[in-house]
């Protein structure tokens, strides 16, 4: 089977961008189907922003390359301005100006005449709500109004494909449900959209395929169904009395449940996957005979959160979980013995 | 019928758009403009950020002319035509200045990774700043000459005069900005690019004829003050008002801000979008 060009509106290999000694993107391969919603999940300083900066034309790639609907974004980037819409992580918008007043610049920018451009902005205005605040000085709008106004602009040129840089952080759930509805007709006009978020549930909401980053590379890609499936069917959740216990608990979970469990010490509570709920049980017991006492336990449905903790290593080393998990193991055995 | 819709017409798909990756001189010129455009409506918002074009030729022009009058025309009336042209080169030149410092603080806001990934031309944010940035010196030319007035000046080069003198020291400051915006451009903070540029400003403006003839000096800078292309531009002026003729020492201020453009203006989009 060939792939035709007209099938990816993003086609990325090899990307990397290094800033001094930091490698923000470390070999970033993307493949974001025509007329999805594909969502990128990462850390904090996973390199999400920096690879939609490349993608976007605003950073130069150090190495690999990038296609938007088949126009390479270094050799020609003015083409892949007119076919892409960006939503920064930061709105960019002027502050100085009113909204009404930076709607129609944007849109005189990218060739509207200037009765176009008023009309367009108006429209723009009231589709979004903010028609009361048009004439408003930007500095004076509210972080929800300033990302709605954001997204607007980034509208007008009626894109076939968006960039949106976590475009529902700081919303509230009645905006952000609004956000979520605009996306989701954007699709069905026939937009691509690639969106960058914190919150799994909008991913998993959202999204058509999920790719997680993490140190600047692909940990995970997939449909929210294929992700959920390779952390198991199942998680069970434990929170012990005793904090000192976790480390030991984490050892037995292991071992009994072929899984290791993502652990997080604040909360004294462990998360490991699980194929087959009759092994509760064992580690039930294992746990009373290890003297752990437990304080609550519960079995979930996957959630994106576990794939998210789970591919990218809970948020701790990897090589230092391993460290941790070999002497938890060791002083196990010793207390067996 | 036909109702507006508020929900977008389907978008045409990326794949089968034809699209060139240049930018015409057309595209450019109407970017420009839309981007001088906003630099006006900036104008318009702050117009605390007027106070350099306002209250500054004022200020000067009653200072210089009372102090040194007497002492250098006779009487402060009499020194009105000699000082005029030199308290305007030297305000408005003043004001170029501010174009780069405020260009710096521009681009380093948010809107500009817009301005970025939009299909525009790519010098179009520049060109559009310096642009919007001739009214200012439009407004210090007649706030000059309007002070003067008041102050009993009558330049025998009429109002003929007094004009094309202003238009002859509006394009010499738009020509010296793209030093400033140079500067912009590369410097990393705005505090940075008013040093430097005041620093090369100075010297330029005192050390000219702009506020005691030449003849007074001693040899060495009266040398420096002929070559100066500064001293040129305020003859010129002084030729404009006074008799309202052309001579030519406007084509030499003139010949002087288009080498300042043809050296200065490449190299500033360059580093712009070396940035950019
Ligand atoms: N302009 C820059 N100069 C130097 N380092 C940078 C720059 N931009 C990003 N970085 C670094 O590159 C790494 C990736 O940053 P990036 O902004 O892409 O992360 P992110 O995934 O978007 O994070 P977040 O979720 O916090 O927005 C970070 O370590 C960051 O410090
Ligand atoms: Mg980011």
């Amino acid at each position: 089977m060939t792939t035709s060009t007209t099938g990816w509106a993003v086609e990325a290999e090899g990307l990397v961008k290094a800033f001094g000694d930091t490698r923000a993107v470390d070999g970033v391969d993307l493949h974001v189907p025509t007329g999805s919603v594909y969502g990128v999940l990462g850390p904090n300083g996973a390199g999400k922003t920096t690879t939609i900066s490349m993608l976007a034309t605003l950073l130069r790639p150090d190495a690999g390359s990038a296609r938007v609907f088949g126009h390479d974004v270094v050799r020609e980037p003015q083409i892949v301005r007119q076919l892409v819409g960006l939503t920064g992580q930061y709105a960019s918008l002027d502050e100085a100006l009113s909204g009404v007043e930076n709607l129609v610049l944007f849109s005189r920018l990218q060739g509207c005449s200037r009765a176009g451009a008023r009309r367009k902005a108006a429209e723009l205005l009231e589709e979004f709500g903010l028609a009361d605040a048009a004439k408003k000085p930007v500095t004076q709008y509210s972080g929800g109004m300033r990302r709605r106004l954001d997204l607007a602009a980034s509208l007008i040129a009626q894109p076939p494909l968006m960039f949106l840089d976590e475009p529902t952080t700081g919303l509230d759930p009645r905006t952000r449900a609004r956000m979520w509805q605009t996306i989701r007709r954007l699709v069905a006009t026939g937009s691509t959209v690639l969106l960058t978020t914190q919150y799994l549930d909008e991913a998993d909401q959202l999204a058509d395929r999920i790719a997680v980053i993490d140190h600047g590379r692909v940990v995970a890609e997939g449909t929210n169904e294929e992700l959920k499936a390779s952390v198991g069917e199942s998680s069970l959740h434990l929170r012990l009395v005793d904090a000192d216990d976790l480390d030991d608990a984490s050892v037995a979970l292991e071992r009994v449940l072929g899984a290791r469990p993502a652990v997080s010490p604040e909360a004294g509570r462990l998360t490991a996957p699980i194929q087959n709920a009759d092994r509760v049980t064992d580690l039930l017991v294992t746990l009373r005979e290890s003297g752990i006492r437990v304080a609550e336990m519960s079995v979930s449905k996957p959630t994106l959160d576990e794939v998210f903790l789970t591919v990218t290593g809970h948020g701790v080393e990897p090589d230092q979980m391993d460290d941790v998990d070999a002497e938890a193991s060791a002083a196990l055995e010793g207390s067996r013995a | 019928m036909t109702t507006a819709t508020v929900t977008p017409a389907l978008i045409i798909p990326g794949a089968e758009r034809s699209l060139k990756n240049s930018v015409g001189l057309g595209q450019t010129l109407s970017n420009s403009f839309a981007m001088a455009w906003r630099g006006l409506l900036k104008i318009k918002r702050t117009p605390e950020q007027l106070f350099d074009v306002t209250f500054q030729p004022i200020l000067l022009t009653v200072m210089f002319t009372y102090i040194f009058g007497g002492a250098i025309a006779g009487t402060p009336e009499d020194y009105l035509p000699f000082i005029v042209p030199g308290i305007l080169v030297q305000t408005v030149i003043m004001t170029s200045v501010v174009t780069g410092v405020q260009l710096r603080e521009d681009m380093t806001k948010g809107v500009f990774d817009r301005f970025r990934s939009f299909p525009i031309a790519r010098v179009a944010p520049l060109a559009g700043a310096l642009l919007a940035d001739t009214v200012r010196y439009a407004i210090a030319s007649l706030v000059t000459f309007a002070t003067a007035l008041v102050m009993g000046y009558r330049p025998d080069g009429g109002l003929a005069g007094v004009l094309l003198a202003s238009v002859l020291v509006i394009v010499s400051a738009w020509s010296l900005s793209w030093i400033f915006a140079f500067f912009g451009v590369i410097a990393r903070s705005a505090g940075a690019v008013q040093g430097i540029s005041l620093m090369i400003l100075f010297p330029l403006t005192f050390l000219s004829n702009a506020f005691v003839p030449a003849s007074t000096m001693p040899d060495w800078l009266a040398w420096f003050v002929s070559v100066n292309p500064v001293s040129h531009l305020v003859t010129a002026t002084r030729e404009l008002t006074t008799t309202g003729a052309s001579g030519v020492e406007v084509w030499v201020a003139l010949a002087a801000s288009a080498a300042v453009v043809a050296v200065f203006a490449p190299l500033t989009v360059r580093a712009y979008m070396r940035k950019a």
